[in-house]
């Protein structure tokens, strides 16, 4: 088969019942995305395949009892999808108000925001004594912190440093049901366990659960404000591999190190060096 | 990867536990070659390996959990989360003697109140534990003694329990006249540990007639009989053995479900600890048919005598070639294996089972892809239930024509039922599809001290009340769907007329929080905050009114059956709404 060819095999199927036509092999929501609706993910990112954990992505399916996620479930040909019945926008809804009654999600970002919102979702409907995931942060060096008050479990954390990304293995999902939760083995701290501190599960994870150590202080302190930041996107200058990263500073200090999601060399990962080593730039400044 | 090992040294006697095994370490000969390829496919020897420690010492320690990392290859913080899933790994006490009360949807009828009460007064080590399948003699324990193994007792007692000191357990016993039997007619008559016993009450014809059909003969036959599964999905088998059978590549499993853990639920009990021969032929002809060289039994953890009867039926069936490169002279090869699940209710649904097997967290996946395409070791795989399994042994002995003149035309052979809770004769029931509820009662005695009926929770926790109104009902999978209830395992469990149904749904509803894998939101969640909203309203502390409550429960029902990966999560409020519904005593209203 020539490229040509693959190129030209294509699934047809219908999204709110407009017709779209997508590459054999993309998913609901890549074709719902081709016809331009955006549907909220929370444990599906941009580098990673779908952990298929959170369903707040389910759509309606023409045949299927159960709803669908659409972040995973493969288009076929003739699909009839529907995204906004009422059964679909229910499922969103109670799932973002599960999720905000379990766990913190105040530092997960406006777009969270705006979708809780947008479903009308009340998380507090629960009722004050409902059952949380609220645990003490765990701050065992100055690199990075676990606020696993805020994890909502969706995988990322532990896929980005297994075989996503980082094939460490330092991490894993223990326990079950509402007891589920990221651990390392028998809960040791990180320096005692496989974890080479590169961070890239910082990287993906949605709700600020995990964070860099700089970032935690300043938000707990109430000094973090991103309105007064600027991006600038630079070179790494450890290696050769040519990492592009994106310093967030504030006040003139690097207060976040990132490296965007899209740059096929880093897919968003960094190593200890290039995600913690750069507050050598400012040493000295302040005296 | 990067494997960093568990500073933690293991015992000795942990590290004979997993030595034998896994056979000793290599020696070392000046040369260091660290995990590999080979080494790596042993993940699935992890589950097994975790039970051996487990079985020896009573727990998983820091040391054995590193010495099992080691040797298998596998990173310490996902073997971790592996033992930490099954309820019976013990990884943060001493090990020591334990017992498991079993204080569900049943034993909670009859008495396992009394036995906490007589526990948390002793020094013992005690848990309360869902169902244990023993539930024709409520209330049941089972006991671990580390280094000697797990045990069952039922009924049992306030004194044994304090003392944990138990009987012997005898078989569990057939009410039915012989003539009335098919799937049960060796229960109790026939010697499960003699293979010469099991080939004179015409065991093996079954593989004989199957190897003079031929595999499309053997898959046709269960075409024309019609048989359905009988693990609660209704799937019909002959699509089910010819989409393995059809599936390209050469590496195909096939699997018997004997994980049997829904509340009420104990027939494939019965039939493995009481005809496991018939599991094995079974299974030989499943893989026969199938184009599959490799079988696995998986037995829940709770059912130890069942595991023992299987693993010996293996040995003596190998031992007379009836497995192995050979099988039965017809050129053709086949092995079992039997695994051991470890408390995980959720490893019963088909793709957890796989993740289980292979050493994984029993997590289920979303389907599709479906098992007969990628399965377990990501493989077509064919999976069916204990009793699916007997049956088929039925449409190829007997005929396919022959079986299905047995039942109706949509639901054809023999079925088993559970009979469990309010009546004079609990027990395990065979009959043609088509009985009715009804006449399922009157053979098992009907409600015990002559009181009257309140309701029936078919399918146990992740089925539906019916209440009298439905004994007139034909116990088949149309009767049952045309009527928004459901077969589901054949658990039939009766509340006399004096139930409170309260205490009855929270119980249902703390069972799905435990059991819940915690993968997918509306399950992990949802399961807790039906308990929650159900505990509220059993308090008289409702969150506004009994209204909203209700409303609360009813969004949060819809969302578990909606948008749950599984059928746990899509099952989890079924029970509660069905007796919603009925109005039944104590339900909230």
């Amino acid at each position: 088969m020539t490229m040509t060819e693959r190129e030209m095999s294509t699934i047809t199927a219908q999204v709110n019942g407009e017709v779209v036509t997508v590459p054999e092999g993309s998913t609901i929501l890549e074709a719902c995305r081709r016809v331009g609706l955006d549907l909220p993910t929370l444990c599906y990112g941009p580098t990673m395949s779908a952990a298929n954990a959170c369903r707040v992505c389910v759509v309606e399916l023409e045949g299927s009892r159960a709803l669908v996620p659409s972040c995973s479930r493969k288009l076929e040909e003739g699909m009839e999808i529907r995204t906004g019945t009422e059964r679909a926008e229910h499922s969103r809804r109670l799932v973002l108000e599960l999720l905000g009654s379990a766990s913190e999600l105040d530092r997960s970002g406006d777009q969270l925001d705006s979708w809780i919102e947008d479903a009308g979702a009340e998380p507090s409907r629960f009722g004050p004594k409902a059952a949380t995931v609220a645990t003490a942060p765990k701050i065992e060096d100055d690199l990075y912190v676990r606020d696993y008050g805020r994890c909502i479990l969706c995988y990322r954390c532990v896929d980005a440093c297994g075989v996503e990304h980082q094939n460490t293995f330092a991490i894993a999902v223990a326990g079950r049901g509402f007891e589920a939760h990221i651990s390392t083995e028998f809960d040791v701290a990180l320096p005692d366990s496989a974890c080479v501190y590169c961070g890239n599960c910082i990287a993906v994870c949605p709700t600020g659960a995990l964070v860099g150590k700089v970032e935690f202080d300043m938000r707990e302190n109430d000094t973090w404000d991103e309105s007064r930041q600027d991006v600038t996107r630079t070179v790494c200058s450890y290696c050769g591999v040519g990492c592009n990263l994106d310093l967030h500073t504030q006040d003139e200090k690097i207060v976040k190190v990132t490296s965007p999601h899209d740059h096929d060399v880093t897919l968003g990962n960094l190593c200890i060096k290039g995600r913690f080593g750069q507050s050598y730039v400012s040493s000295g400044r302040d005296g | 990867m990067d494997l960093r090992a568990l500073l933690d040294r293991p015992t000795e006697a942990e590290r004979m536990a997993v030595d034998d095994l896994l056979g000793p370490s290599e020696p070392f000969d000046g040369r260091v070659a660290y995990g590999g390829h080979e080494a790596r496919g042993q993940r699935q020897m992890l589950l097994p390996a975790l039970h051996a420690v487990q079985d020896a010492v009573g727990s998983v320690s820091r040391g054995a959990l590193g010495y099992i990392s080691d040797r298998l290859t596998v990173p310490p913080a996902e073997a971790y989360g592996v033992a930490t899933f099954y309820s019976l790994f013990n990884t943060d006490q001493p090990g020591r003697t334990t017992i498991h009360v079993c204080d569900d949807i049943v034993c909670s009828q009859y008495g396992a109140e009394d036995l906490i009460q007589a526990l948390e007064g002793s020094e013992l080590s005690w848990e309360r534990s869902p169902c244990l399948g023993q539930c024709e003699r409520a209330p049941a324990v089972m006991f671990h003694h580390p280094g000697q193994g797990y045990g069952n007792a039922a009924p049992v007692d306030s004194d044994a329990v304090g003392n944990a000191v138990f009987d012997e357990l005898p078989p569990s016993v057939v009410h039915q006249d012989q003539s009335q039997l098919r799937l049960l007619r060796r229960i109790g008559r026939v010697d499960p540990a003699s293979l010469q016993a099991y080939r004179e009450s015409g065991g093996y014809e079954a593989l004989t007639s199957a190897i003079e059909l031929g595999p499309d003969g053997v898959i046709s036959a269960l075409d024309e009989s019609g048989l359905k599964g009988r693990g609660g999905a209704a799937f019909p088998i002959g699509i089910k053995w010819r989409g393995v059978a059809d599936a390209p590549g050469r590496d195909k499993y096939v699997i018997a479900n004997g994980d049997e853990s829904e509340p009420g639920t104990f027939k494939d009990r019965l039939l493995m600890e009481g005809d496991p021969f018939a599991v094995v032929e079974a299974m030989t002809i499943f893989g026969y048919a199938t184009g599959s060289t490799k079988g696995y039994i998986y037995v829940r953890g709770e059912y130890p005598t069942a595991e023992k009867r299987l693993g010996e039926a293996i040995v003596m069936a190998t031992d007379a070639g009836l497995l192995g490169t050979d099988v039965a002279g017809a050129g053709f090869e086949f092995d079992l294996e039997v695994r051991r699940g470890a408390g995980a209710y959720i490893c019963g649904e088909e793709t957890a089972l796989f993740a289980s097997i292979e050493g994984y967290r029993g997590e289920p996946r979303q389907k599709p892809p479906f098992p007969t395409q990628h399965g377990v070791f990501g493989k077509p795989t064919g999976i069916n239930n204990i009793e699916t399994l007997l049956a088929t042994l039925e449409v190829i002995a007997g005929g396919a024509g022959e079986f299905a003149r047995v039942g109706t035309e949509q639901s054809t052979g023999p079925k088993l039922f559970c009979v469990s809770g309010a009546v004079e004769k609990p027990g395990v029931f065979e009959v043609p599809f088509g009985t009715t509820l009804g006449e399922i009662l009157a053979l098992a005695g009907g409600v015990r001290g002559g009181l009257g009926l309140s309701a029936v929770l078919l399918g146990g926790a992740a089925g539906v009340f019916v209440d009298s109104g439905s004994l007139d009902m034909p116990l088949t999978f149309e009767d049952t769907q045309a009527a928004g209830a459901t077969l589901g395992s054949g658990a039939v469990i009766v509340f006399d007329e004096n139930c409170d149904f309260g205490p009855v749904l929270r119980r249902i509803a703390r069972f799905f929080r435990d059991e819940s894998c915690g993968q997918c939101v509306p399950c992990r969640i949802g399961t807790v905050r039906q308990s929650e909203t159900l505990a509220r309203l059993g308090d008289g502390e409702t969150l506004g009114t009994v209204a909203d409550e209700l409303e609360r429960l009813d969004d949060l029902a819809r969302v578990m059956t909606d948008a749950s990966i599984c059928g746990l999560g899509q099952t989890a409020a079924s029970a509660i709404q069905s007796a919603i519904r009925l109005r039944l005593r104590g339900a909230p209203a």
